[in-house]
């Protein structure tokens, strides 16, 4: 079943040349179906028992959570002691040559996205216990929230391409009902609304990408078909590989919001801050770099998708700068982040198409404590001063130390300084950039060391207005409470280490972990730092932040008219967000809207009420046969029944009449038949 | 033993009674006329356990039976027809059709 995957003699395989044992984990990794299965079924209990607990049903969100958060730490020990490969399957019926399997796989990647998405996922409920508190769909909130890291889990677990989708849609679908959970504002269910469209539209990709691979292949499970590219025997997939594997990519750029399908992400920013903090950190848009992950030989291997990794690179590349760029004259403190989310997504997915499999999880693992942590500092910063607009905080790191502090840790490792986590992951991302060959690596290396730049320079900004200056809202804001700040001091801690299981020439268990699959990944991790590029990516981010310094840190009451005036030619553009979001209102969506109208108005009209008016009158004339039938037929039975009863009646009366002896007559001739029967038979 | 000639006049005594239940109007002579039936069937039951020389005497003891239980319906009719004669001042059987919805 291991196939060793190593198709270029650059790469180089340091991972695997230390990969210790790989056996199939026991009975931890045999069970490991539990892992998607508790959280939803405590989705489904939190439905119909969660109004009736004392906690209102968050007790069984909690305690799915908490069990996923300690499986993934169980299963992260138990990696250290020896590689674990499991794949599990229970057949669910067979349509002609296709399987359809429910199963759950336990390797290298898979226990990574458990232990994120556990611990973080844990984490965030604890907080959102707080944060939720008085509101009215507590309960509804919870079970959704379970919902959605569960699919998120059954979207990890699956070894096969159709469970894969199964997860894709259900987290699709638990992030509409959680980003419109305040539904009563239209903005919020618009926004709910446009998240589920945008997915759906890349997910005709992930559809398309799923037959033309899953054919092509001759089979859905991942082990076979990479086991398939790895011997490089299969001519059909190689044929159709390319289109495949762009299909994957599209619904990749869907969930993982790259530009220009980003359009969702910052408007998903209407649900509760804790969804926004689990959304960004471990669950949702993470799926797209893990479904390239998971399929990462397809784009690796030469002869497959490997045109389709320099339009990656462009993508991500374009995607982590724009979208920085946005980040910038954002006001509203969660945009910021949002922005920030996908600018950092944007890396992830660019290290993918540079062929750094390792580095763009490494990213992705770092990036989900410390914007996990980001989102919900903020969040804790809006539960106190009740707004999302930075005009309306500044100063607020007297009143609320702790979250100020572990603010400006999330801030210090988004942006990549030393030695924070964010340094090492995307240190890796930018040498990966500098090893890979070509004009969209380049492009890659410049945008992204540009983005670094940018990432300081906003997140400075969103520091300095937010922590610093005077106090510009109304009441006094106050330190939140402690189940709120304990998951912030956690998150910070993860975010100061998180960097140093991948350090070159320190440790490389991640970059093992992550190589142990059934196609075992050869990757590259530098033995000892780059020096060059280390510099290039901190002193960028050091003149961020610099920069940020003397933009941000005095004056802060005129802030809105100095973004303007800094930045004269960019700031309408960036302030309207390219103009992207128009040209699909006024290109796209307007412009069928009334055709499409129209259609469907006449499609009704004729069509449908044809259907409808042609049911009716046969309704009509069975009806009139049916009425005849009825009077002449069965009505003469009923009258003839009723007739003869009476007749029988009038006839039986006689018999009653009520005289004693009468009927004692009728008893003893009973009797005397009676008798005369037995004697005679 | 001689069997037939009680039982025939065990037969005769039962017809007797069942004349008498169905011709007479009087409710005083009808209830007479059904204690003449039970004393027929008494006579039966006896000469039937002697006839068969029963060890445990059923017969005898079922027309034990029989004789408190007419007793006790006796009683009970008289009382009935006391209250029907007080309330109709008659006691005439034609005359009573209530059980006629």
């Amino acid at each position: 079943m291991l196939t060793f995957l190593a198709t270029n003699a650059n790469q180089l395989i340091l991972a695997t040349e230390e990969l210790g044992e790989i056996n199939d984990g026991g009975l931890l990794a045999s069970l490991a179906w539990l892992i998607p299965v508790v959280p939803m079924v405590a989705a489904f209990a939190i439905v119909f028992f969660g109004r009736r607990l004392p906690h209102k049903g968050w007790e069984l969100a909690m305690g799915a959570m908490g069990f996923v958060g300690l499986y993934g730490i169980l299963l992260a020990f138990a990696t250290m002691n020896g590689e674990i490969t499991y794949e599990g399957a229970i057949s669910m019926g067979e349509f002609g040559p296709i399987v359809l399997e429910w199963g759950w796989m336990v390797d290298g990647l898979s226990s990574m996205m458990y232990f994120v998405v556990g611990v973080v996922g844990s984490l965030v409920f604890i907080y959102a216990k707080s944060y939720m508190a008085g509101d009215i769909r507590f309960t509804w909130f919870f079970a959704s929230f379970s919902l959605f890291a569960g699919g998120m889990l059954v979207l990890v677990a699956a070894p096969n391409l159709i469970q894969l989708i199964v997860g894709w849609e259900l987290v699709g679908v638990a992030s509409y009902l959680l980003i419109g959970h305040y539904w009563e504002d239209h903005d919020n269910s618009s926004a709910a609304i446009k998240a589920f469209l945008v997915n759906k539209v890349a997910d005709v990709g992930l559809f398309l990408g799923v037959i033309i691979i899953g054919t092509t292949a001759g089979t859905f499970r991942f082990s076979e078909i990479l086991a398939q590219v790895a011997a490089g025997e299969n001519d059909l997939l190689k044929k159709f590989a390319f289109l495949g594997g762009l299909a994957l990519f599209i619904a990749a750029m869907g969930k993982s919001a790259q530009f220009p399908l980003h359009v969702w992400l910052p408007d998903a920013m209407a649900g509760p801050t804790p969804v926004s903090a689990l959304m960004h950190a471990a669950t949702m848009v993470t799926a797209g770099v893990y479904l390239l992950g998971r399929t990462f030989p397809l784009y690796f291997v030469e002869g497959y998708a490997v045109d389709v990794r320099p339009i990656i690179m462009i993508v991500g590349a374009l995607t982590l700068f724009l979208t920085g760029l946005i980040a910038l004259v954002q006001t509203d403190l969660k945009k910021v982040l949002a922005y920030s989310t996908l600018s950092q997504l944007g890396y992830m997915v660019a290290a993918m198409g540079a062929g750094a499999y390792t580095a763009a999880l490494f990213h992705l693992f770092t990036h989900a404590f410390f914007k996990g942590l980001l989102f919900l500092a903020a969040g804790s910063v809006i539960h106190s001063v009740h707004s999302n607009e930075m005009t309306d905080m500044g100063g607020l790191r007297k009143y609320m130390p702790t979250t100020y502090k572990t603010f400006v840790i999330g801030s210090l490792a988004l942006a990549g300084i030393f030695p924070l986590a964010g340094f090492w992951s995307k240190d890796e991302i930018l040498v990966a950039f500098g090893k890979a060959s070509g004009g969209a690596a380049n492009f890659a290396l410049y945008l992204g060391i540009a983005g670094a730049f940018i990432t300081a320079l906003y997140m400075s900004r969103a520091v300095y207005l937010t922590f610093f200056g005077e106090f510009k809202g109304h009441g006094t804001p106050h330190e939140s409470p402690k189940m709120i700040t304990v998951p912030l001091v956690v998150l910070a801690g993860f975010s100061l280490v998180a960097g140093l299981i991948n350090m070159p020439g320190f440790s490389s268990w991640f970059t093992e972990l992550t190589a142990v699959r059934f196609t075992v990944m050869g990757d590259y991790h530098p033995k000892a730092i780059n020096f060059g590029m280390a510099a290039a990516g901190l002193s960028a981010a050091l003149l961020g932040i610099l920069i940020g310094y003397v933009l941000w840190s005095k004056d802060a009451e005129t802030q809105a008219a100095r973004d303007k005036f800094r930045i004269p030619l960019l700031y309408p553009l960036l302030e309207r967000k390219y103009y992207i979001d128009d040209l699909y209102m006024d290109g796209i969506v307007r412009p069928l809207r009334g055709p499409v109208a129209r259609a469907v108005d006449w499609f009704n009209g004729h069509v449908i009420d044809l259907f409808v008016n042609g049911a009716g009158a046969l309704a009509k004339f069975v009806g009139k046969y049916v009425y005849r039938f009825d009077q002449s037929g069965l009505d003469s039975a009923i009258i003839a029944s009723a007739a003869a009863t009476g007749a029988g009646g009038s006839v039986l009366r006689l018999l009653q009449s009520g005289r004693v002896q009468q009927y004692a007559v009728m008893i003893f001739a009973g009797t005397v038949v009676l008798v005369a029967g037995f004697i005679i038979f | 033993m001689i069997v037939n000639q009680f039982l025939i006049l065990g037969a005769a005594v039962f017809a007797l009674g069942v004349y008498g239940v169905l011709s007479r109007r009087n409710a005083v002579m009808v209830l007479l006329s059904v204690e003449l039936m039970l004393g027929a069937v008494n006579l039966n039951l006896v000469v039937f356990d002697r006839a068969f020389r029963d060890e445990l005497a059923a017969g005898q003891i079922f027309s034990l039976f029989v004789i408190a239980i007419a007793a006790a319906e006796v009683g009970i009719g008289l009382a009935i027809i006391l209250l029907i004669f007080r309330n109709r001042s008659s006691a005439n059987v034609d005359e009573l059709d209530l059980m006629k919805l």
